[in-house]
């Protein structure tokens, strides 16, 4: 029998870097022989931009538009670097329509398409999702059933801790009544000063783990000029290295909790201690 | 005139609905949770879903139907609807006192993003559910699929309380999907003839269509028990009745309890209620009881007694898939030409499945799934027919083509008896017979000449 497919959700501040270190750490997962599908909940569809080489994929919720109900799930999943199967949920264009309802529809339609089914083989389903958990649609992949694992990828910046607490809150909800986790916060190194010790610390009062420090190296953008992970585009890189350990920590991570979130107050503390109130 | 402006001309339509022949999936979803003993049926969402749904049935089966709703105003749709659903279950135990709770979801409530088993679990927790009481859900959106996805959902939900033991009962589920009070009733008369032991689910003879007694009961004593439920998963087997209305909640219970299911269509017509009796005399390892036999002996009968009046005769049918398959195949069998047919449930695995059914005629079917009655009528405007079959929304095509006409299907909202006397099984397909002899030989009997005026038809 096949070992139980791990679902994992990444989160964090739009711009932050989510799907830039979700493709390169899934680029370290493939390189460790894992089998698994990306699936992009954001209508910018450019979640899986650097495993495809391009925005070469169309996306669900377009194929959806244009085919109508009977869609295929070989319409919707392309297979990207080492093998990797990607989807991209997509959505309205901006300013109209519900991109949250688009993003529960997509992922109701690969599920009845069977495409998390044992038979697929997966080791690992990878969930980018858009910026801040703003309303109930964009909680969909944590909804019971669905991933299992949280990762927040964050940075020394107010902001980006901020909303990184304010996902924290949540998955308490639904946490509390499901089997949902947060396996630990992602540092995206904005270089800012005492950024490792201070998400260590904000890490440790939401009760989880800074998983693992990415540190900030101009070869992630040479490579997505590229339109390539690091470690496609530079296997050597040190870069690429820091990627393959955070590969590593995630396959490897048994800590995962139900997050305890912060007071503001206790998150402006936190910011003060470390001497460190950068303007928003 | 009432359908004066329909063109006889089709253009292809891509984006305009007109008179559709489907409705909201939480109407299927209410009609399956009143076939549950003891259950409120609770739509989580604003008021008037809940309104249109219970009156929507009310109005077909002429019995009251009790519903609760989540009441949702501004605030619980920017804030979601958990706060709302959590004192919907409150209250709704402490005043009705019901067994079960089935919540379905609004368009509302899934725009939203409401994940109710979310909300569920922790009134659980909360223990907001009183011991040995339930609160069971679906997702219902209305712009997804139909009143038959609807249906199917929640009798999904009703398969997801077995519990199985490990401990056989030996007994098989049967999942009849959505027909009549009455033919609910039929069908289970018929598996007790045979002789097999069954768990029926939903089951809503006796609940809609109950006697008179001058005393109210809001949960009246029909329906499937929780009890029932519970043990489906330790069934031998289960017999769902219609891959639309049936067939997910069989085969969930087939995945997730190892209970073995095949599929069938809804026993309408002779050779579909053959292959159900068939089914079921294997299954039980017996003859076919006498009784049954007869009854089988008598729609044949009356099929070579009538089949002069029906020979070659043309029809147009509308409703829904599981129903118009079993239709259509009793119209092929009995010689007459269904030549339109358009259900408002989309899926191109109907369509194929008309054709197949259909493929030996020696004329072109028009079918359409995802279709709607505007179409129906351009259809029978360009190739007229002898008799249409369908819910009440025909009749103003009937009207104005001066076609005869038998009501059948969802709703029925101007006619009576639907409720009482079933179209399923044997006796059912001589209902039916009865019903579509007396409109054609009505029509007869008007359009004749004085000299051909005929006292025995």
């Amino acid at each position: 029998m096949a070992k139980k497919m791990r679902k994992v959700a990444i989160y964090g501040k739009g711009g932050i870097g989510k799907s830039t270190t979700t493709q390169n750490t899934v680029a370290g997962l493939v390189e460790m022989g894992r089998k698994i599908m990306v699936v992009g909940c954001d209508p910018k569809a450019d979640s899986t931009r650097l495993l495809l080489g391009g925005l070469a994929q169309k996306s669900v919720l377009d194929t959806l538009r244009e085919e109508g109900e009977d869609v295929e799930l070989e319409d919707i999943r392309k297979a990207g670097y080492g093998g990797t199967l990607c989807v991209e949920s997509g959505g309205p264009e901006p300013g109209v329509g519900c991109a949250g309802r688009g993003i529960i529809t997509s992922i109701n339609m690969l599920e009845s398409l069977g495409a998390y089914e044992e038979s697929e083989g997966l080791d690992y389903a990878f969930y980018d999702v858009l910026g801040d958990v703003v309303c109930g649609g964009f909680a969909m992949p944590i909804r019971d059933g669905k991933a299992e694992e949280i990762y927040i990828v964050v940075s020394g910046e107010m902001m980006a801790m901020y909303a990184a607490n304010n996902i924290s809150k949540g998955i308490v909800k639904f946490a509390q009544s499901g089997v949902v986790r947060l396996g630990g916060l992602i540092c995206n190194s904005r270089a800012v000063d005492n950024e490792k010790e201070m998400i260590e610390e904000f890490a440790k009062k939401l009760g989880t783990q800074m998983i693992y420090f990415v540190p900030r190296d101009n070869d992630v953008q040479r490579a997505e000029i590229n339109r390539k992970t690091v470690i496609e585009w530079k296997p050597e890189a040190t870069q690429a290295d820091a990627y393959r350990g955070l590969a590593k920590a995630i396959d490897e991570n048994e800590k995962f909790v139900i997050p305890t979130p912060l007071e503001i107050e206790e998150l402006e503390e936190l910011l003060m201690a470390y001497g460190l109130m950068e303007a928003a | 005139m009432l359908l004066r402006h329909t063109p006889k001309k089709i253009t292809e339509r891509k984006a305009l609905m007109i008179n559709p022949a489907k409705t909201c999936q939480p109407i299927g979803a209410m009609y399956a949770s009143l076939g549950i003993h003891g259950c409120l049926p609770h739509s989580h969402g604003s008021q008037g879903c809940c309104s249109y749904h219970r009156s929507t049935l009310i109005r077909h089966y002429k019995e009251p139907v009790s519903a609760s709703t989540s009441a949702f105003t501004e605030g619980a749709s920017v804030f979601g609807g958990q706060a709302n659903m959590m004192q919907s279950i409150t209250n709704i135990f402490s005043v009705y006192e019901p067994e079960v709770i089935a919540v379905h979801t609004t368009c509302l409530s899934e725009t939203i993003g409401d994940d109710l088993p979310q909300i569920t679990k922790k009134a659980h927790t909360e223990g907001k559910i009183p011991k040995g009481k339930y609160v069971i859900s679906a997702s219902t959106p209305s712009y997804v699929g139909s009143h038959v996805t609807g249906f199917s959902n929640m009798v999904t939900s009703m398969a997801k309380v077995a519990e199985p033991t490990g401990k056989k009962n030996h007994k098989l589920n049967i999942i009849p999907g959505w027909v009549e009070p009455s033919d609910m009733e039929e069908i289970k008369r018929m598996v007790k003839l045979i002789g097999v032991e069954s768990i029926l689910f939903p089951d809503t003879s006796g609940i809609l269509n109950g006697p008179l007694s001058g005393e109210y009961k809001m949960f009246p004593d029909g329906g499937t028990t929780m009890e029932q439920l519970r043990s489906a998963g330790d069934s031998k087997g289960t017999l769902a009745l219609g891959e639309w209305c049936s067939a997910d909640a069989a085969r969930w219970l087939d995945k997730s309890c190892k209970v073995p299911c095949s599929v069938l269509d809804m026993p309408f017509g002779l050779k579909a209620t053959d292959r159900f009796i068939d089914a079921l005399r294997i299954i039980a390892g017996v003859n076919i009881p006498d009784e049954i036999s007869s009854e089988r002996g008598q729609l044949v009968d009356m099929i070579s007694d009538m089949h002069q009046y029906l020979f070659q005769k043309k029809v147009a049918l509308v409703g829904d898939p599981d129903q118009l398959i079993a239709m259509t195949e009793f119209l092929v069998t009995l010689d007459m030409q269904p030549i339109h047919i358009v259900t408002g449930t989309s899926g191109k695995k109907f369509e194929k499945r008309i054709r197949e059914i259909t493929k030996d005629m020696p004329y072109e079917v028009n079918v359409k799934a995802g279709g709607d009655m505007f179409l129906l009528h351009q259809w029978i405007q360009n190739e007229p027919v002898d008799l249409i079959m369908g819910n009440t929304y025909c009749k103003y095509i009937a009207r104005d083509e001066d076609i005869p006409y038998v009501r059948w299907g969802f709703p029925i909202l101007d006619r009576q008896g639907h409720q009482y006397f079933p179209t399923v099984g044997y006796k059912g397909g001589i209902r039916l017979l009865e019903k579509m002899l007396g409109v054609l030989m009505d029509r007869l009997d008007r359009d004749a000449k004085e000299q051909e005026f005929e006292l025995v038809l």
